[in-house]
């Protein structure tokens, strides 16, 4: 189990971690950037599937499968408009 | 922690590889293999994940994937450049409904959770379905489903009811320690109404600001599940796009000079400002005319707007660009922070259009090349170019950071009429005595400029 304090280290150094990834963007950047964190919480995939793994009534599979749906179509989603944005930025030289 | 050695190791390889994409997307150059390290990490993740321990439903599970995954990239294939900002709040609520999902499921399970796990349930369940349904409103009025702002009386007090609501739902499901299906419900019917109900009164300028700050939450919420999952890898995913989104938010709202208190508890036009009149007349110019100034000067600043997107222009104004580039022209491009819809979402339409990145500069790089500029053509932009942001204290937009066009020798302004623009408040730029409007579309009006730079 990750509890109490350790957890909270986590949470913090994750928290800093994320503000000093993100402060040295430039503004040019900052859709791709909204769309490519936007992808990174896909991760929200993995505890998806393993709620609905462990659904034992049918609500549960309902609601679980649901969230498979939308995790999954948060990630796919996600990557899929990050890749094509970032695509297309080319400077000068790459361009002739 | 639960999961054995290889998914562990395997989530952990995928937090780093989180980080690292991200620092790639700090730059133009690395960008794009910014996106695709941040790829791997999710597929690995999510194909470990089949291994986790004691899972039955995989039928489900795969068809659950394959729904999603195949309706998502279908859709974000084939949506135009134009419309990112609204995809994006999308995918979004999407990944917060998926929090509130797991959320739910674990708060209906059977088994009896400790209290701050109850706790953490509760918090991700109501930040991510706050997110959801935020995020869908804001995806249907980008989307133009809704077009204005809806308010009522007592609004913000109809919000603390329905807060006060939920949390006493969430301290009785906390007293049980799971919950049973009624005050379940209950309290993810409250948590979605008050996201519906946030959101509607917020205007369309201030939307992206919602959108960034909903992106904030929903990783709040998935770190916030990672924990009652005890899952490491959305802990970390979830808290660092959780940072990074607030600190996102928190710069668009300073260069839209609007803070978060009053986007959020109340609507932009309500206290009806209109600022000093502006004095002057507008002066008109040809198309032809503005082409033989634009052909013989040393320095062209141009300033795209969303104006410029939605004409869709931008090919034509690259076009133009390169006429003026091989005639020895310096052209450069103008962005401000909130150009567009969103922040950076004006670089994103250039680049569609060819535009490289080099030629393209923020306020702060280029705000002092204005002075000896020959022209600066403002092209569907409005309120960033105003110069009553700098001198007039009693404008709605007084302080806001603007591109200082009036300080070239000459503005030229492509805008279809004499409207106001997206905050309705006059321009005092478009009276200025060596400011000249240009009317038309913008795409007709690039094409009748490369016309008439092509015939000099």
């Amino acid at each position: 189990m990750i509890t109490g304090f350790i957890a909270l280290y986590i949470f913090m150094l994750a928290a800093f971690t994320g503000y000093e990834v993100i402060s040295k963007v430039p503004v040019i950047l900052h859709t791709p950037l909204m769309s490519g964190s936007n992808f990174v919480h896909g991760i929200v995939l993995v505890g998806a599937m393993v709620a609905l793994g462990h659904a034992d009534t049918s609500v549960e599979r309902v609601v679980g499968f649901l969230g498979v749906v939308l995790a999954a179509g948060n990630a796919v989603g996600g990557y899929v408009v990050t890749e094509r944005m970032l695509e297309m930025f080319k400077s000068s030289g790459e361009r002739r | 922690m639960t999961g054995g050695f290889v998914i562990q190791a395997s989530y952990f390889v995928a937090a780093v590889l989180f980080i690292i994409g991200l620092k790639r997307m700090s730059s133009p150059v690395t960008a794009r293999g910014g996106i695709i390290w941040a790829g791997a990490g999710m597929v690995l993740a999510t194909v470990v994940t089949f291994a986790w321990p004691g899972m039955e439903n995989y039928l489900l599970m795969i068809a659950a994937i394959g729904v999603g995954g195949v309706l998502a990239w279908w859709s974000g294939k084939r949506v135009a450049m134009t419309d990112m900002p609204q995809m994006i709040a999308l995918y979004n609520g999407m990944g917060g409904g998926a929090a509130a999902a797991i959320a739910a499921v674990e708060l209906l399970g059977g088994e009896t959770h400790g209290f701050v796990v109850t706790l953490l349930a509760l918090l991700g369940a109501l930040i991510g379905a706050v997110s959801f349904s935020g995020s869908l409103i804001a995806f249907a009025k980008l989307q133009g489903w809704m077009k204005k702002p809806i308010r009522f009386a007592a609004q913000n007090k109809t919000n603390a009811i329905l807060l006060a609501a939920t949390i006493l739902a969430g301290i009785v499901i906390l007293i049980q320690g799971h919950g049973g299906p009624t005050i379940v419900a209950v309290f993810f019917v409250l948590a979605l109404a008050i996201g519906i109900l946030v959101t509607v009164p917020i205007g369309g300028a201030d939307m992206p600001v919602v959108i960034s700050l909903y992106n904030a939450l929903t990783g709040l919420a998935v770190a916030f599940e990672g924990f009652v999952l005890d899952n490491a890898a959305m802990i970390i995913a979830g808290t660092v796009v959780g940072s990074a989104g607030t600190l996102l938010t928190q710069l668009m709202a300073k260069a839209m000079n609007r803070s978060m208190t009053s986007v959020l508890f109340s609507g932009f036009g309500d206290a009806a400002v209109e600022g000093t009149e502006v004095e002057g007349t507008m002066k008109p110019i040809e198309a032809s005319d503005a082409g033989v100034m634009m052909a013989f000067a040393r320095k062209v600043i141009i300033i795209p707007g969303y104006g410029m997107a939605v004409a869709q222009a931008q090919h034509k104004i690259w076009e133009l660009t390169q006429l003026l580039q091989e005639r020895g022209v310096k052209v450069t491009f103008a962005i401000h922070p909130v150009a567009g819809r969103m922040p950076g979402h004006m670089n994103v339409l250039l680049a569609e259009a060819g535009v490289p990145y080099d030629i393209i500069y923020d306020l702060d790089e280029i705000n002092q090349e204005f002075d000896n500029a020959d022209v600066a053509l403002v092209i569907g932009a409005n309120d960033v170019v105003n110069p009553a942001a700098r001198t007039d204290t009693s404008s709605p937009i007084y302080g806001m950071p603007i591109l200082n066009a009036d300080k070239a020798d000459n503005v030229i302004i492509v805008k279809r009429g004499q409207g106001k623009g997206f905050s309705g408040i006059e321009n005092a730029l478009f009276f200025l005595d060596n400011s000249r409007m240009l009317y038309g579309d913008g795409q007709a009006v690039a094409s009748e400029l490369i016309h008439s730079i092509k015939e000099l």
